[in-house]
């Protein structure tokens, strides 16, 4: 979608890209809106589309039989929410729910995915900046596990 | 001493600079003049004594309750008292415990509070003392003195009892005839001979007949003491004997310290793994702390009765417990080796940082005390050995 | 407007191990587990001042004295305010404590938040759990003193919505123009429509300039170095990052020793210090 590129091209995430590796992402996007309590992904479904939160909230959750839904990070604008896309099986591992109104740049992970295959420096650039938002996740999460506040 | 009020003109007198002393020569009878004197003055005279076996400090009311012909030998873990051939007053190095549980006692009430329904009244637990007169304190015990009113006399917050038993003192010194092999004031430059700080100072001449005692008096109040003491000018003869001792004490000294760059070499090697070792031999006992001249660390206790009063009391603490560095949550220094570290680091090295000068006067009491006999000097020269400074 | 001259216990030629009576006015719950207590002198006409970041050692009649910091306005010399959590045998007799009660107060005492050579800049402040309590007076001088800051940014994360201190005061100051307040808490239920992740998370979006910004952080040991990590991964210098230490304490005044870390004292040359001065000892265990 060519609306898209001028804004692709300044997330901060996509940045260093060559204009031909922007084109070809690009091409998988489009842009979803999801309403408020809007359940986006279930656990344990295919995994096919990572999002870049263009405005509002989603929430990563785990349904536990007794507590119900535990919310364990929410992704903000300009963050990215979903790599499952990534590593087969290609499946959901936990449940994303909008918080609040929002409005999302959605990729078909399939689909880039194909392109990757084709063209590794492609594959290069998204894995090592997919590499790196899964370190900042996860020195997260740690630090959440760690429970600071007891 | 620097800082410390003179309330009264009988302070002892720091200042090396001040006007020349004569010298002159005692016998033994002026030492129990001079207690005598001091008693009638209204001072509590403590002097070292024998007692459980060792040479410790306590109140004396002659020259008969010093250590008469007894002389000491200590090493690492290891403490002897033997009878010698000589009636001798001061043959021996330091007591087990320093002149610090006099100055900042060891179990102090701070302050009593009273409950009266949802009233509450606080008054302190200051009570009036007896002023001391110190006999027998030897240079690095002097040493010590000084690093503790650095501590408690010179800092921001003062403590009141210290301050006040400091300020009307009165310190008979006395230069070692001998040096145990536990000693190493020489290499941290404070001994055997002692320099200032004291009212009056000793060197025992000792013969095969029994001693007589060259003294200097160091301050004013010293010298008036003095003057009325039997005692006979000192010859040239007598001060070179006295030098004799003092070059004796020195000759007989084993151990030392290389204090060069001791504090960057201490502070930047936290890791070292000397700390290990020593970790894995220490007890954790916290002898050391306790008979360490200078060591000052101290806890509170608050207790209540049933009748509706409470008391906080100031209690001598040390960094080898675990309980001393707890906070929510857990403790700081778990491991041995950290509590180790945590001494020695402050000892040799922080100190320099906190106080402007070094925490250790080479007493040697804590080689001595160790239960399996850790030495200071020991383990700062094993770092220093495998360690390039600069 | 100033903050009063606190003063030094020796200055004012008082026994700096004596305490004060405060009586407590008001008890007010703030969560499950932590409270607030507004107290004023018993001694009527007594004053007394702090600067923000200071703390007293509180005493509870027979049972034992803890360090708290001061968490109130340091320009109002009428009540002190002291925010406490419930977590050992004198904090646990305090959370029964009611109006009308006596405590002891002793202090204040240690370094202050360098609040006034903040001025000129933007301030970020970040707090972890309980610690949004000593950072509250360091934001009531930015307030007070509003145009003297840049931009001024409030960032504040704990363990669940349950556990959030000062939770209605937040959100009326979120609702100021003039200020920035984010907040993130561990984990939540599905009824939180707020940010879940750790604090550090907040730092890449908030808004300042990390070349002329302060930032003052309190929180659990752990918290604070991950603050500064990603606070310097924005370029705040060393220099510009402030933290709150907390050690064992049993005088408060230098002397007993327990406070030590290294060769500094965190009852006295702390317990605020500038970062680059502590680094080495984050790095180093059980110093």
């Amino acid at each position: 979608m060519e609306t898209l590129e001028p804004y692709l091209a300044e997330l901060p995430f996509l940045r260093g890209l060559s204009t031909e590796h922007i084109k070809l992402i690009v091409g998988c996007a489009s842009n979803v809106k999801f309403d408020a309590g809007q359940y986006i992904d279930r656990e344990g479904q295919a995994a096919n589309t990572f999002y870049v939160v263009r405005h509002g909230r989603i929430a990563i959750e785990i349904f536990h039989p007794t507590t119900g839904p535990i919310c364990i990070q929410t992704v903000g604008e300009g963050d990215i929410a979903g790599w499952s896309w990534l590593f087969p099986p290609f499946v959901h591992h936990f449940d994303s729910r909008a918080v609040e109104l929002t409005r999302a740049i959605a990729f078909d992970g399939e689909c880039l995915r194909r392109k990757c295959d084709q063209d590794h420096e492609l594959g290069y650039e998204m894995y090592k900046r997919f590499a790196a938002i899964m370190e900042s996740r996860i020195e997260s999460t740690r630090m959440q596990l760690m429970d600071l506040y007891r | 001493m620097a800082g410390i009020d003179h309330t009264e003109s009988s302070s002892t007198n720091r200042s090396g600079t001040d006007a020349q002393f004569a010298r002159v020569v005692v016998e033994r009878p002026s030492i129990d003049t001079l207690i005598q004197l001091l008693d009638r003055q209204g001072f509590r005279v403590l002097g070292p004594t024998v007692k459980d076996s060792v040479v410790t400090l306590a109140e004396i009311g002659s020259s008969a309750d010093l250590p008469v012909g007894w002389t000491d030998t200590q090493d690492a873990a290891s403490y002897r008292l033997i009878k010698h051939d000589r009636e001798s007053l001061f043959h021996y190095t330091v007591a087990a415990q320093s002149w610090k549980q006099f100055l900042y006692p060891s179990n102090a009430c701070l302050w009593k509070a009273r409950r009266a329904g949802t009233e509450l009244r606080i008054e302190s637990g200051a009570q009036p003392e007896q002023k001391l007169a110190l006999i027998g304190v030897r240079a690095c015990d002097l040493h010590a003195i000084h690093v503790q009113d650095k501590v408690f006399a010179e800092g921001t917050y003062r403590d009141p009892g210290y301050v006040r038993r400091r300020s009307n003192m009165f310190v008979v010194a006395v230069n070692c005839s001998k040096a145990n092999a536990t000693c190493f004031c020489a290499s941290m430059s404070t001994g055997p001979r002692a320099t200032d700080g004291y009212d009056l100072c000793l060197t025992e001449l000792s013969e095969p007949t029994g001693s007589s005692f060259l003294v200097e008096a160091g301050s004013s109040y010293g010298q008036e003491m003095l003057a009325q003491l039997p005692s006979r000018p000192a010859t040239e003869a007598d001060c070179a004997a006295g030098d004799a001792v003092a070059a004796g004490s020195i000759g007989q000294m084993k151990r030392s310290v290389d204090t060069t760059e001791i504090k960057p070499m201490l502070q930047k090697n936290a890791e070292h793994r000397q700390w290990l070792d020593a970790g894995s031999r220490c007890l954790n006992c916290a002898n050391c702390t306790l008979v360490c001249p200078t060591c000052f660390c101290v806890t509170v206790e608050d207790r209540t009765d049933l009748s509706g009063n409470a008391e906080r009391r100031r209690v001598w603490d040390s960094c080898f417990t675990l309980d001393y560095s707890y906070i929510h949550g857990g403790h700081i220094r778990t491991s041995p080796q950290a509590r180790y570290r945590q001494w020695l680091t402050h000892k040799l090295a922080s100190w320099h940082d906190q106080f402007g000068c070094s925490g250790c006067v080479g007493c040697g009491r804590c080689i001595t005390w160790c239960p399996v006999g850790i030495d200071i000097t020991e383990e700062v020269g094993a770092i220093r050995k495998s360690v390039k400074i600069g | 407007m100033s903050i009063p001259q606190a003063m030094t216990a020796t200055s004012a030629g008082i026994d700096p191990m004596l305490p004060d009576l405060f009586r407590i006015r008001r008890v007010r719950p703030e969560t499950h587990d932590t409270f607030t207590f507004e107290l004023a002198p018993v001694q009527s006409g007594k004053r007394f001042s702090f600067l923000p970041g200071q703390f007293n050692m509180m005493y509870v009649f027979g049972v034992g004295e803890v360090p708290v910091s001061i968490s109130g306005d340091a320009t109002s010399t009428g009540l002190l305010t002291h925010t406490v959590r419930a977590v050992g045998s004198v904090t646990r007799v305090m959370a029964n404590m009611k109006a009308g009660e006596i405590i002891g107060i002793r202090g204040p005492f240690g370094t202050p938040w360098p609040v006034q050579e903040a001025e000129g800049n933007d301030l970020l402040i970040i707090g972890g759990g309980i610690g949004l309590a000593p950072l509250r007076p360091a934001l009531y001088y930015a307030l007070a003193n509003r145009s003297r800051f840049g931009k001024v940014v409030l960032l504040y994360g704990t363990r669940t919505p349950e556990d959030i201190l000062y939770r209605k005061e937040l959100e009326s100051l979120r609702a100021r123009f003039d200020l920035d307040v984010d907040v993130t808490v561990d984990r939540a239920g599905g009824d939180w429509h707020g940010n879940v992740g750790v604090v550090t998370r907040l730092i890449p979006k908030a808004s300042f300039d990390p070349g002329n910004a302060f930032a003052f952080i309190c929180g659990p040991e752990v918290m604070m170095r991950f603050t500064a990590m990603a606070l310097q991964k924005r370029e705040v210098p060393l220099q510009s990052i402030y933290l709150t230490m907390e050690r064992n304490m049993k005088c408060a005044i230098g002397l007993c020793g327990h406070c030590q870390m290294g060769p500094l004292f965190v009852c006295k040359d702390g317990p605020v210090f500038r970062y680059d001065r502590i680094r080495d000892i984050f790095t180093t265990r059980e110093i």
